[in-house]
């Protein structure tokens, strides 16, 4: 075998700036879980029985209270559908203004563009149980808490995609549309509108799977829905209602993926 | 025939489709009709501007007091470590999980079964699981770890699933024709393609693992939840804001880190 000459030139994948970027970056989540495992506290005494625990959970839940659905679910159950759909509504009538401010090719104003860009960031960062938080101790517990939090959190969200959508769309129709004189009212409904409305479909929809979810939790912390009939179960420790509880929202659940995917495979 | 019965036979650029104007019209009566539901009269907005100002004016100033600091300290580094764990280990069952589900590689009846176990994962919000968690094992850490673990497996390998199904499947058929088994398989031309973006989906759901081990504290899953929402409980709202303006910080801090770790993985 002989040696390569010198002036051939070896093809690596990275640079090697890349090659110590990648593998810090592997030290540094090994040393986050090295650390994350010594540090974290938990308590060995409640393991030993985990296993027994566990069988004790199944065994108290089953079989469900079946008895308590029509006085003590069904109820809850149809007010937490209008806290996720009236939310993601108000969601969707609050962000699409906003994502027209936050698109560059349609607002040309770095500032509207970053006012739009940081009201999204917000709804983002906070989770939408400390919403939640918030609204119940501005309107009280109920369902205004949850539709509103549910709103708040899902603005950052519908926007942000949105937003991306929008800015997405081709020029052309745009120009054809402005050239022709149109006014801005047809040049979003005719120009933009069906460009972007698949997308807004997508969103919509998506949105709307993920805040039946969340919506199912919202009780915990008072603010209407399943959530408060769970929370009612647990703190009485009637296990057989929980476990009850816990079916219908995986129920709704499945059925909710079942109609977005049937809604999005007709209209997209 | 006149232009006026020409311009009349020909279709409009844009026909009036009647089933989404319907659908349009369905949508917005039932806007109302579940808005009429929420008892939202005019006394009660009054009522809340002021609950609001109220609550706003106890917010602040935010509270910086060393007893509470150190507080919320250990709070936000258990729910950190909360994080760093169930990334971690989900991850690391996401790996088999994805490929069993990925219908390109595994056979059906695999696919199929490892489909409908994400699904399940994926049904219930980690607070729910959570409380669960903290009646197999008890209050603590580990409740929360567990929950998100769950989670993270449900999101992480559902979408490494499709990552799998979308590769391109001539390096697959050229690795298996030198007669390669299937570890060979995935070693020389499964993980190739796809490891960028499983990279990629490993640090967005450790953002949002944070957000959520910030919340599983609620129902006793450990992190900074339980203090945040006894200060909830209490009226301590200057508390209350001080954590959120932690827990803003870090979140923004790690998006922040996180898209830059994306950037030299692509």
């Amino acid at each position: 075998m002989t040696a390569a000459p010198a002036s051939v030139r070896r093809w690596t994948r990275f640079t090697p700036a890349e090659r110590v970027a990648r593998s810090m970056l592997y030290v540094v989540a090994a040393a986050a879980v090295v650390w994350s495992l010594k540090a974290v506290e938990i308590i060995p005494e409640f393991l030993y029985d985990a296993p027994e625990q566990t069988a004790d959970l199944f065994k108290r839940m089953w079989p469900f209270d079946w008895g308590f659905y029509p006085k003590g679910v069904h109820d809850v159950l149809i007010e937490t559908f209008h806290i996720a759909t009236l939310g993601t509504i108000l969601a969707i009538l609050l962000a699409v203004p906003l994502s027209f401010l936050a698109a560059r090719n349609f607002t040309r104003n770095p500032l509207l563009n970053f006012v739009a860009q940081f009201v999204f960031v917000s709804s983002r960062s906070v989770n939408s149980l400390i919403w939640a938080l918030l609204f119940v101790a501005i309107f009280g517990p109920g369902a205004l808490a949850g539709v509103l939090s549910i709103a708040f959190r899902s603005i950052g969200f519908v926007g942000k995609l949105f937003g991306e959508a929008l800015e997405e769309a081709q020029r052309g129709p745009i120009e054809a549309l402005t050239a022709v004189g149109a006014p801005r009212i047809t040049i979003l409904g005719k120009g933009y509108w069906p460009q972007v409305e698949p997308a807004f479909w997508s969103v919509a929809l998506l949105r709307w799977d993920i805040n039946i979810r969340e919506s199912a939790v919202l009780g915990l912390v008072g603010a209407g829905g399943i959530g408060v009939a769970l929370d009612a179960a647990l703190n009485n420790l009637y296990w057989d209602q929980v476990g009850l509880i816990l079916a219908v929202i995986f129920a709704v659940v499945i059925a909710t993926e079942i109609v977005t995917s049937a809604i999005r495979s007709r209209i997209l | 025939m006149t232009a006026a019965t020409l311009a009349r036979k020909r279709p409009p650029a844009f026909p009036a489709s009647w089933t989404s104007r319907l659908a349009w019209s369905g949508l917005a009566l039932y806007a109302v009709y579940a808005s009429s539901l929420m008892e939202l009269t005019w006394p009660r907005f009054l009522k809340g501007l002021e609950n609001g100002a109220k609550f706003l004016d106890r917010m602040f100033p935010p509270n910086f007091e060393a007893d509470k600091l150190e507080l919320i300290r250990d709070g936000m580094l258990e729910s950190l470590q909360i994080a760093v764990l169930a990334t971690f280990f989900g991850v690391l069952l996401s790996l088999p999980m994805g490929l069993a589900a990925a219908r390109n590689l595994a056979p059906p009846w695999l696919s199929w079964g490892a489909r409908g176990l994400i699904a399940v994962l994926r049904s219930f919000h980690p607070v729910i699981v959570s409380i669960l968690f903290v009646k197999a094992v008890g209050f603590g850490a580990l409740a929360g770890i567990l929950a998100l673990i769950v989670s993270t497996v449900g999101f992480v390998s559902k979408l490494f699933a499709e990552v799998v199904e979308e590769m391109n499947p001539k390096q697959v058929e050229a690795v298996r024709a030198t007669g390669a088994g299937f570890l060979n398989v995935l070693a020389m031309a499964v993980f190739p393609q796809v490891m960028a973006r499983f990279v990629g989906l490993a640090v967005y759901q450790f953002d949002s693992n944070l957000r959520n081990s910030t919340m599983v504290g609620i129902v006793g899953g450990g992190g900074i939840g339980a203090p945040l929402f006894t200060a909830y409980q209490r009226f301590d709202y200057d508390v209350v804001l001080t954590i959120l303006l932690v827990i803003i910080a870090l979140i923004l801090l790690c998006e922040l880190v996180s898209g830059r770790i994306r950037r030299v993985f692509q």
